[in-house]
Parts: C-alpha cells; structure tokens; sequence
C-alpha cells in the first residue's frame, strides 16, 4: 500500500545528464512506499544561481509555474537537487506574499496555470528523516553497506536557514544519519561543510574559480582516507564526479574517489545491482569501492 | 615605508545615492546598517581564492559607485553558498544583495556569453540544461528510462508556456535573444 505520495520533481540536470540519479530513485521509493507523481511539463526549476542572478521576475514566474504544475496534482513535491530545492522553496516564500503572487500570477496569465500557495517543496533528505524515517529505511536493508564514507551536504539544502526546516545550519547530522542506517561508517574530514564551487553561475562562466573549489574539498576527502564520498545533490554530484575529471586533467592531480548519490547507496542497500543503479555511468570508476564492498560494476 | 591602505579620494560625479535606495526599495534596506566587519569576506570560500571581495562590494554598493559595482567582475564570482549571509551580525542578506546587483549588471550590459547560452537554452527549451545530444536518450534507454523526461520535452505546450512567461518578463531582450534562433534545434 502507497502510503507516500509526491509531485516528483526532476529539473534539468537529473533527467538530461545524471539520468542514474533518476532510474535509481524511481527503484527505490516503492520499497519505501513512496508513489513518485510526475510533474508534466514541468520546466527547469529555474536555476537559482543563474537565471535569478539575471532576472528575478523571470526565476519567480518559472518557478511559479513549476509550483502550480504540483499544485494541480495535489500533491507537495519530492525534489532530489539542492539548487532546485533553493528555488522551490524560495518561491513557496516569496510568494506567500499576496502583492508578490498577484503580480506573479498575472506573468502567467495565458500559460493555464495559477499558483494558490497551497503546497510546498520537500527535499530527498527531508521526505527520508521526517516522512518515513531511519527505522523504515532500516527495514529495507538486505544487504549492509560497510565502508567509509564522507558526506558532503551542499549549501543550498541548509541555507538560507530561515527559509528551511532544520533549526542549524551547522552539524547538520541527517544525511550521516541515513547513510548509518544503511551500514556505512561516517568519516570527518576538513571542510565538510564548505560548498563545491558549482553554484553562482560559477561551473558555466568560471571553471577554474569552480574546480580550484572542488578540487580543496577532494584533497581533504583524500586526506580522510575514504571509499566513497556521498552527496544529496544532483549538480554537487556533477561537480565531485566530472568535475574531479575536469579538476585532475586542470591541476595535474590524480583523485580517484568514487562518487555516489545517496538513493545510488541506498539502492545498492536494499539488494539492487550496481548496473541498476547506473554505477557504470560515471566519469570517475566507482569500482574500487564496489571491490570493498564485495561487488563489481 | 608605504601605508598598506589605498588612500582614494571618491570624485562627487562618480556617485550615485539611488543605488542604495534601489536596493531599499527591493527589500534589501538592512545592508544600510552594514558595519564593514568583514565577516562576508572572511566566510567566503569564493574569496579565498580570487580577488572577490564581498565587504568592498557592499560598501562601493553603499557608496553609490554604481558604475563601478555593476561592471565589476568579481560581482560574477560569487557561489551563492550563503555563508555570508548566516554569519552576518547586522542579519544583512548579503547573498540576495549580490544577486540583486546582479540583476542590475545584467541590466546594464554585463553579461558573461556563457551566461546568455545558458538562457537562450532556457528559452529554447524550457530546460536551462536540454537533451541536447542523442547520447543522453541513449543512457536514459539502457537505464531502463523513457528517452525523453516526462518535462518540458515531452509537452511542446510546455515550452511555449514558458516562451509566453519569457516574452511577458522581457528576458529575451535582457539576455539577447534573437527571434531568428527560435526554431533552430539544440
């Protein structure tokens, strides 16, 4: 029995670069009686470190426009990305404000929709602690994952803190929390809580600021003598995964640490295949932690 | 021995108090009580390792030197983490600010090619990031997935919704767009 149903958000990145991230979330939900409801014709969310930074009119409107598309199935929205989540959210804000909303619904006067401020977004992380819970999520697991792991959280889920449900910003533990549940060993490394460097526009018009950003966090994952490093966050995926390809061909650095998205991990977790959960699509070889865990691509 | 301080005398012509006022107007009105500690710059991990310096923005903002924050390149370095605007002890939001000076840049004419592409895929397809190659079709096939996401490009009425928004906001005209482009394939 579905007991969890959301809009399911994909945004841009997901489905049209890192589609694993996608096929491996839509395998695990149903273990976790989660119903994934699409969001048809659902656009980019817009990027909020792009398109905002041009026009804010414009990132509002679209993301209204996303927020009406969820509202019509009546249904709050799963979303996997942290800078789809920053939009989301941001437009769940923003538009509580009913001069803001009128103005805004006007822009989208001739689309067919109207947002009514009748539903919010949830990120991955949230729907997993507060929905369904680590103990839920325990269940599922058939086979325990024992290796080391470092987290790596990404700004967007935790900031601006006012606009989001944790109460810190800091020592933020959920995403170590989950990841225990499913038999992984939490690894403390320096700057754990600094950003990737792909957000702000940064990854398009500045690739070298971006990578010399990912490329301290890598080191200092190294240092932390991990397997893996694991993210919630499709566009911090991109950066740790083809940006440390793009990071060791730049700086003449040789990182080779295996990249996974947390529903990847929890895949693998409740008896999936690595294939399934799209391991041999990534730009760095994932398979020496597979190795550790006694398993191949 | 040389002062480590930069002494500069700001020319009276140069400055323009409505900068301020835009930014008050936009919501923005507590960067006002901004004490120049420091503690964006210190907090920035963009800083860190360019010249971006986030304090001397907010006070060339403050000061009215609009010309000058908005053709500043270092205004585009920025990663939008937040970080500043946690630690910020006047509760300055000081990343909403940068955005908006942004969008003001924008405005004037700054605006990175790489940035424009961006959008003009955005308008295109209603994806900032499309299939725009037959490669990710392909992947999505052998992982079990539709070729196509059940977005935008599966519903060409959804890409003229968002052309509709598009055309209402003026953003074609703000990133450059031109018309000709429209049917082109991507």
């Amino acid at each position: 029995m579905v007991k969890h149903r959301y809009s399911f958000f994909l945004g841009c990145v997901i489905p049209n670069r890192l589609p694993q991230i996608e096929a491996a979330t839509r395998l695990i939900a149903p273990k976790l009686d989660i119903e994934l409801v699409e969001m048809k014709g659902a656009s980019c969310c817009p990027a909020p470190g792009v398109i905002k930074s041009f026009d804010k009119d414009t990132w509002l409107s679209i993301t209204a426009r996303n927020l009406a598309i969820a509202e019509e199935n009546g249904l709050d929205i799963l979303v996997l990305c942290n800078g789809c989540y920053g939009t989301l959210i941001a437009g769940v804000h923003d538009l509580k404000d009913p001069v803001t909303l009128k103005r805004i619904n006007k822009i989208l006067k001739g689309t067919g929709h109207q947002f009514q401020g009748k539903i919010t977004a949830k990120h991955l992380v949230e729907v997993l602690y507060n929905d369904i819970g680590k103990e839920a999520i325990e269940e599922t697991v058939v086979n325990p994952i024992d290796a080391r792991f470092a987290i790596h959280i990404g700004c967007h889920l935790l900031k601006p803190s006012d606009i989001r449900p944790w109460g810190v910003v800091e020592d933020f533990t959920l995403v170590d929390e989950l990841v225990e549940a499913l038999g992984g060993t939490i690894v403390d490394y320096k700057l754990k809580d600094m950003c990737c460097g792909a957000g702000g526009g940064l990854r398009s018009a500045e690739l070298e600021v971006s990578l010399d950003m990912v490329r301290e966090k890598l080191e200092a994952m190294k240092q932390a003598k991990i397997d893996a490093m694991v993210n919630v966050c499709n566009f911090c995926h991109l950066q740790f995964d083809l940006g440390q390809m793009q990071a060791n061909k730049h700086f003449g650095t040789d990182y080779q640490i295996p990249v996974l998205y947390y529903t990847q991990l929890l895949g693998l977790a409740q008896g999936f295949t690595p294939k399934q959960m799209g391991l041999d699509k990534h730009y760095i070889s994932v398979a020496p932690f597979l190795e550790k865990i006694g398993m191949s691509v | 021995m040389t002062l480590l301080i930069d002494r500069r005398v700001i020319n009276g012509s140069k400055i323009d108090g409505k900068l301020a006022d835009d930014m008050t107007k936009a919501g923005l009105d507590r960067i006002r009580s901004c004490i120049q500690c420091g503690t964006c710059t210190g907090s920035c991990p963009a800083g860190r390792r360019t010249a971006y310096r986030t304090r001397q923005l907010i006070r060339k903002a403050l000061l009215g030197l609009r010309e000058e924050v908005l053709s500043d390149p270092n205004l585009w370095l920025c990663s939008t983490c937040g970080t500043c605007t946690e630690r910020c002890p006047r509760k300055i939001d000081v990343t909403e600010a940068i955005l908006y000076l942004r969008n003001l840049s924008c405005q004037a004419g700054y605006m990175r090619p790489e940035h424009q592409g961006v959008s003009h895929k955005l308008i295109e397809t209603g994806h900032a990031v499309p299939i725009d190659d037959p490669k990710w079709s392909k992947m999505r096939e052998e992982l079990g997935l539709d070729p196509l996401p059940p977005t935008v490009h599966s519903y060409p009425k959804a890409v003229k919704e968002i052309q509709h928004i598009i055309k209402q906001t003026g953003f074609d005209k703000l990133v450059n767009y031109k018309e000709s482009k429209k049917d082109g394939k991507t």
